[in-house]
């Protein structure tokens, strides 16, 4: 599904950000990815997303090389893809409904459609009696999970979250985390960028340790009972 | 039986739809910000009026004066052995003419009676014990006849003429004057294309400050899989609505000035004994302005958007 193959990234006023990195995430599976403020875990996301492009390297969504996209065919790779991030990047003039709709919208989906598939969201994230609210009145955490049901309106093959619990308490937290297990029970693969080791640690998944751009871990998932994962995402 | 549209159907109704929106919600802005957007507006129906305005005066100007040109004559002033009935036979004679449209003749006693008229000079012609004033022939030109040289080689050889003592041509200076119309309404026409310019810059530089204004929202429609289309769509309807208000004011601009001159403009042409009233824009000249101007308005709009979201995507 993603293939990252002796990907660096260098930037002329940091230097690399990310240095010969290489690994492959399969179809429908999820994935954390951690280390140290500045280790490179946004960078890589960026470039899956194409809000940059790599240095060197190949990186593949399905069977697309990103490197040799065309301009013209970057919104259609951004839909395929559901990002979350941690400032949750809503728009605050316009209503929950509105905002989830957005890339709905973008793609010229018929409005019909596009109320059916929002609706349909917001009710997975239980926000469905919030569409005609704006933002900026939501909890930190129903914000976060309007813009998890921004990612998810569109169907897409893969979710991309940078730290999507940085800014909430650990409730919170495991709420959000919830969302991203129930998705990825329904086939989506999950690249979730997040510094709680905790939750890493408890929920079992293969875990992608960077440290100063380069891939010095890749830990694949151990097994853990589902009551365990239970309980660490118990509220 | 299912009597859903045809998902063709659906999203052309959507796309109809979106445009519908784009165009309200712009307009929206813009009403909302009330200052800012009549600032812009009033910058650019001015740039507009200008150049209407000039080309209004030009064309009631040459209006006026084609009536004159077609009321100026060449005067053939007689000699003083050719009377009335020589005259009326010279006339008869130059009407066959087909540089010539028409040939009047004045007697020596209506040259004098209107000259007594315009002169002023009532009681001292009294004085004058015979009228000294020569039969003269009014010679109007033909239509075709509209180069000024053609002009003077028709003046030229009726000065020739056996019996003919004198030949003036009165058009010279409607000539002149419809020459420097002409030259008027080639500097409006260049000046109107300066300011046209003028108002895509404005238009273009009130999108950018929008788009720095929205960078965040753009930013998220670029990250959701907005296509540029979608995203440019709010720009290009900001800077449609910009240019046709523009373009209305403009138009009221115009024709309150054309409604405040009607009067003064009157009064000017009684005093040379002529009439003029004023002809502003008609209907399509009207619809032409308001069209230019939504268009400048999208132009302008259009390569302050091309640029600026460039900068914004660097991808």
């Amino acid at each position: 599904m993603i293939e990252f193959e002796h990907v660096t990234k260098r930037y002329p006023e940091r230097g690399d950000a990310l240095r010969d990195l290489s690994f492959r995430l399969g179809g429908g599976e999820m994935a954390f990815l951690t280390g140290h403020s500045g280790a490179g875990k946004s960078t890589l996301l960026k470039l899956i997303g194409l809000l940059e492009r790599p240095t060197r390297g190949s990186v593949r969504v399905g069977d697309e090389d990103l490197a040799a996209l065309p301009r013209r065919r970057i919104p259609a790779h951004r839909r395929r893809i559901g990002m979350v991030f941690q400032d949750h990047r809503l728009l605050a003039d316009r209503t929950v409904f509105q905002n989830v709709a957005l890339p709905l919208v973008t793609a010229g989906m018929p409005r019909d459609e596009t109320a059916k598939r929002v609706r349909a969201a917001l009710d997975q994230v239980g926000l469905l009696k919030f569409e005609r609210a704006l933002p900026l009145t939501l909890s930190s955490g129903e914000q976060q999970r309007v813009g998890i049901a921004r990612a998810v309106v569109g169907r897409p093959e893969v979710i991309l979250a940078d730290e999507p619990t940085g800014n909430l308490d650990p409730e919170l937290s495991r709420e959000i985390f919830r969302l991203f297990e129930r998705f990825h029970q329904l086939g989506v693969s999950l690249l979730i960028a997040t510094h709680d080791l905790d939750l890493i640690q408890s929920l079992g998944h293969r875990t992608l340790v960077l440290k100063q751009g380069r891939l010095i871990a890749d830990a694949m998932p151990r097994p853990v009972s589902e009551k365990a994962q239970g309980e660490a995402l118990a509220p | 039986m299912s009597t859903r549209r045809p998902r063709w159907l659906r999203r052309a109704g959507s796309w109809v739809a979106d445009h519908q929106q784009a165009a309200t919600e712009t307009l929206d802005r813009l009403i909302r910000a009330p200052l800012g957007t009549l600032m812009t507006v009033a910058a650019i129906a001015i740039a507009l009026a200008l150049p209407a305005m000039l080309l209004i005066i030009t064309d009631n100007l040459e209006r006026l004066t084609g009536d004159w040109r077609g009321g100026a004559a060449l005067s053939l002033f007689l000699s003083a052995d050719m009377d009335e009935a020589a005259g009326t036979r010279l006339a008869t004679a130059l009407r066959t003419r087909i540089d010539i449209d028409r040939v009047d003749v004045v007697s020596r006693e209506a040259g004098l009676a209107e000259f007594r008229q315009y002169s002023g000079l009532g009681g001292a012609l009294e004085q004058l014990k015979e009228n000294p004033l020569p039969v003269v022939l009014a010679v109007y030109p033909a239509p075709d006849l509209a180069d000024g040289d053609d002009i003077d080689a028709l003046v030229d050889g009726l000065a020739a003429l056996p019996g003919v003592d004198f030949a003036q041509a009165d058009a010279r200076w409607v000539q002149r004057l419809q020459a420097i119309l002409s030259l008027l309404r080639d500097g409006t026409l260049l000046l109107g294309g300066m300011l046209a310019l003028g108002v895509m810059l404005v238009v273009g530089n009130t999108i950018r400050l929008e788009i720095e204004n929205r960078r965040d929202e753009i930013q998220v429609m670029d990250l959701v899989g907005a296509t540029n289309v979608f995203i440019r769509r709010p720009f290009l309807y900001a800077g449609a609505w910009y240019g046709l208000v523009g373009g209305i004011l403009a138009w009221a601009i115009v024709a309150s000035a054309i409604a405040l001159l009607q009067a003064p403009v009157s009064r000017l042409a009684a005093l040379y004994d002529t009439e003029l009233t004023l002809t502003g824009l008609g209907l399509r000249p009207s619809l032409a302005l308001l069209g230019l101007a939504t268009l400048l308005g999208i132009i302008g709009s259009r390569i302050a958007v091309g640029r600026h979201l460039r900068r914004l995507r660097p991808v």
